[in-house]
């Protein structure tokens, strides 16, 4: 019973993970058909951002209590940055190229690992965390990393908030409306161009939380994480519906749980090969993807 | 004026060559390749390019990884450039080539050729199954089928299965395996011209497949798929054979990159390798003849030989916001990447032909005012 607990919290804490990376993917594809390759490199950033910051290169920043928080607040800004000037200055000047946006941003996501890798080496680091934060606590009898919670309860307040976001403001409207039909809302004349940037912010800062997050899970932060992490970001996007936030929630808990339990009740690397061949197979029968999004 | 006129109508592309240089300059591909067969023979030292003098084995090993990767992003441009596939699989059938081949020696125990052979088949029937499956999708889902793919085979490899792949280590060829003229140092001239004549036969393959009647229907497919199907084609069973054929010749590559490097490397497998092989083909020049060649020859040079400059002297001298990035071979290439998607949409194989263009505008503007028109109107069509 024990060990079924612990895999359910750490496979949605991994969830929690990849939610934080794949809303933003979903958003961005969903209303401007980019398949953002340089996702991972945002997220690789939030982690270096938090991680340089709270190693007490920050004034201010530290890795307990409020200097953490700063810390980590830190490394999302430096990722919504650089989300918002990879926007405006790579893809706004291809909108009418969707190859040429694609190729960019896999430039960015290779150049910016090696860029990383470049000034901070390319070993993992050990990324600092709060002492309250690295213990464990007892649920129905098994011993629980506290920071699987810290992952959800972030995971969570990000999905509120774009729900909020999404279904409260008029922001949020024309995003939700550009997702539906783009074309419909430029006749209707809405400028959805301004909502590009506005939607490249939100998934930049989700992948930047997530990494500066996910350096608590890993304990240390190197700079092909966030790439390894796309893949499986990609998986969540396309079971959970393209442009569809709960859809993401929903597919990246269920991957994060599929992928733990079959790691740990078959061979180990099993998981990750059920969820890849899952990704294949989901496209192959629902090539439009499960909401009718893609293509 | 008049005398430059009709040779410029009857030959548009050929801009300002008088015709007895373009007679000559035909057959420059024949005189590249004679170059190239008797490098292996040649002392002479390239300072900055090479290492050692051209003939010594270092040089030919890293000349022969450029040709291997040339030829490897040439037949990637067949899916890319010349029938609009955008596969981020196709690393996988260049490992399967070099694991499967590997495997086929070591595991099975067969002789030499039998498991060259063997290997090719395989790599070209695992590209033909997971490439019918593929193509029942289409645009950003086909994309990402061979990425689930080829991840689903990097992660196979590295979780070794009954030990044949090696896992992160790779797996080294058992040197008795080999006929005695393909290893050792000494021999390295022979893998040289190996993998010059799997970069000759590939051309020729991707040269003589795009000119065929199926090429033709591959540019249709790239242009318009709808048009092609109204046309009473069925666009599936061309875009398989572009696929088969692709994936065919990466995994010849993957076996000559098993014999240059004596062994499988898992680095083969993973999705950045294909990455890196988009880079190259986008760098180079999608769709053209050279170009996927140029990218892919520029790109290993830069990847093998920047690390090794950047630990010399020169740079070890500048100061850190020069010395830091030049120090990544990945960071310059993923910059001149996106630069390269920028300004140069044609890649490097354009660049000649658009500063021709220039040169041609720059001359039309300084013509009397009857001329311009017509001079323009000739830029016009030949950048279209």
């Amino acid at each position: 019973m024990s060990t079924v607990v612990l895999l359910a919290v750490t496979g949605l804490g991994l969830g929690a993970l990849y939610f934080l990376v794949a809303s933003g993917l979903s958003l961005i594809f969903g209303l401007m058909d980019v398949l953002n390759f340089a996702h991972g490199a945002l997220l690789s950033i939030g982690a270096y951002g938090s991680w340089w910051a709270a190693s007490g290169h920050l004034p201010g920043a530290g890795s307990s209590g409020a200097g953490f928080v700063l810390a980590v607040a830190f490394g999302t800004a430096v990722g919504t940055l650089a989300a918002v000037v990879l926007e405006l200055a790579l893809i706004r000047p291809l909108y009418d190229r969707p190859r040429e946006q694609v190729l960019a941003t896999v430039g960015v996501g290779l150049a910016v690992p090696a860029l990383l890798s470049a000034i901070w080496g390319a070993d993992a680091r050990p990324f600092p965390g709060p002492h309250a934060l690295s213990g464990t606590f007892g649920l129905l009898g098994a011993r629980i990393p506290v920071n699987r919670l810290v992952l959800l309860a972030a995971a969570l307040l990000v999905l509120a908030a774009l729900r909020l976001f999404l279904g409260r403001t008029r922001h949020g409207l024309v995003v939700r409306a550009g997702v539906e039909d783009r074309a419909m809302v430029t006749a209707l004349g809405v400028d959805v161009r301004r909502a590009f940037t506005l939607v490249f912010a939100i998934g930049g800062a989700a992948a930047a939380l997530g990494g500066a997050l996910g350096g608590l899970y890993y304990g240390s932060v190197d700079p092909g994480q966030g790439t390894s992490l796309l893949i499986f970001a990609f998986v969540v996007v396309v079971m959970g519906g393209m442009g569809s936030v709960a859809g993401a929630a929903l597919a990246a808990a269920g991957v994060g749980l599929v992928q733990q339990f079959a790691n740990y009740y078959t061979a180990s690397g099993l998981g990750d090969l059920a969820v890849v061949v899952l990704l294949a197979a989901l496209l192959l029968l629902r090539p439009s993807g499960l909401t009718g999004r893609l293509a | 004026m008049t005398t430059a006129t009709p040779v410029r109508e009857a030959a548009p592309d050929a801009a300002a060559v008088p015709p007895g240089a373009r007679r000559w300059t035909r057959w420059w591909p024949a005189a590249a390749l004679a170059v190239l067969v008797v490098v292996p023979y040649s002392a002479m030292p390239l300072p900055g390019l090479l290492d050692g003098p051209i003939g010594s084995a270092g040089s030919l090993q890293l000349l022969a990884l450029c040709l291997v990767f040339g030829a490897l992003a040439t037949g990637y441009d067949l899916l890319l450039g010349r029938t609009g596939l955008l596969s981020f699989g196709h690393a996988l059938y260049f490992a399967a080539g070099s694991y499967l081949t590997n495997a086929f020696m070591t595991e099975a125990g067969l002789p030499f050729v039998p498991s060259v052979v063997l290997g090719l088949l395989s790599g070209t029937a695992l590209a033909a199954l997971l490439g019918s499956v593929s193509l029942r999708v289409s645009g950003i889902a086909f994309s990402m089928v061979t990425l689930a793919f080829a991840q689903a085979g990097s992660l196979l490899v590295e979780r070794d299965p009954g030990g044949v792949t090696g896992g992160e280590e790779g797996r080294a060829i058992p040197a008795d395996a080999l006929p005695s003229s393909l290893t050792g140092i000494g021999n390295t001239a022979n893998l040289y011209w190996i993998a010059l004549a799997y970069l000759v036969v590939t051309l020729a393959v991707v040269q003589w497949a795009v000119r065929s009647p199926t090429g033709r229907v591959w540019e249709g497919i790239k242009e318009n798929e709808r048009r092609v199907e109204v046309l009473g084609l069925r666009p599936y069973g061309f875009k398989l054979v572009a696929f088969v054929l692709a994936g065919a010749l990466a995994a010849a590559g993957g076996v000559v990159h098993l014999l240059l490097t004596g062994g499988a490397t898992p680095q083969t497998t993973t999705s950045d390798f294909t990455l890196s092989l988009l880079v190259m083909v986008v760098l180079g020049g999608s769709g053209s003849r050279w170009g996927p060649l140029i990218g892919g020859v520029a790109y290993t040079w830069a990847d093998q030989r920047l690390g090794d400059l950047a630990g010399s002297g020169a740079v070890a001298g500048l100061p850190s916001v020069l010395r830091v990035p030049l120090s990544q071979p990945l960071f310059l290439l993923g910059t001149l990447f996106v630069i390269a998607v920028y300004v140069l949409p044609g890649g490097m194989a354009r660049l000649p032909h658009r500063v021709r263009t220039a040169r041609t505008r720059a001359v039309a503007s300084r013509r009397p005012p009857d001329e311009v028109g017509k001079a323009g109107a000739d830029g016009a069509t030949r950048t279209g």
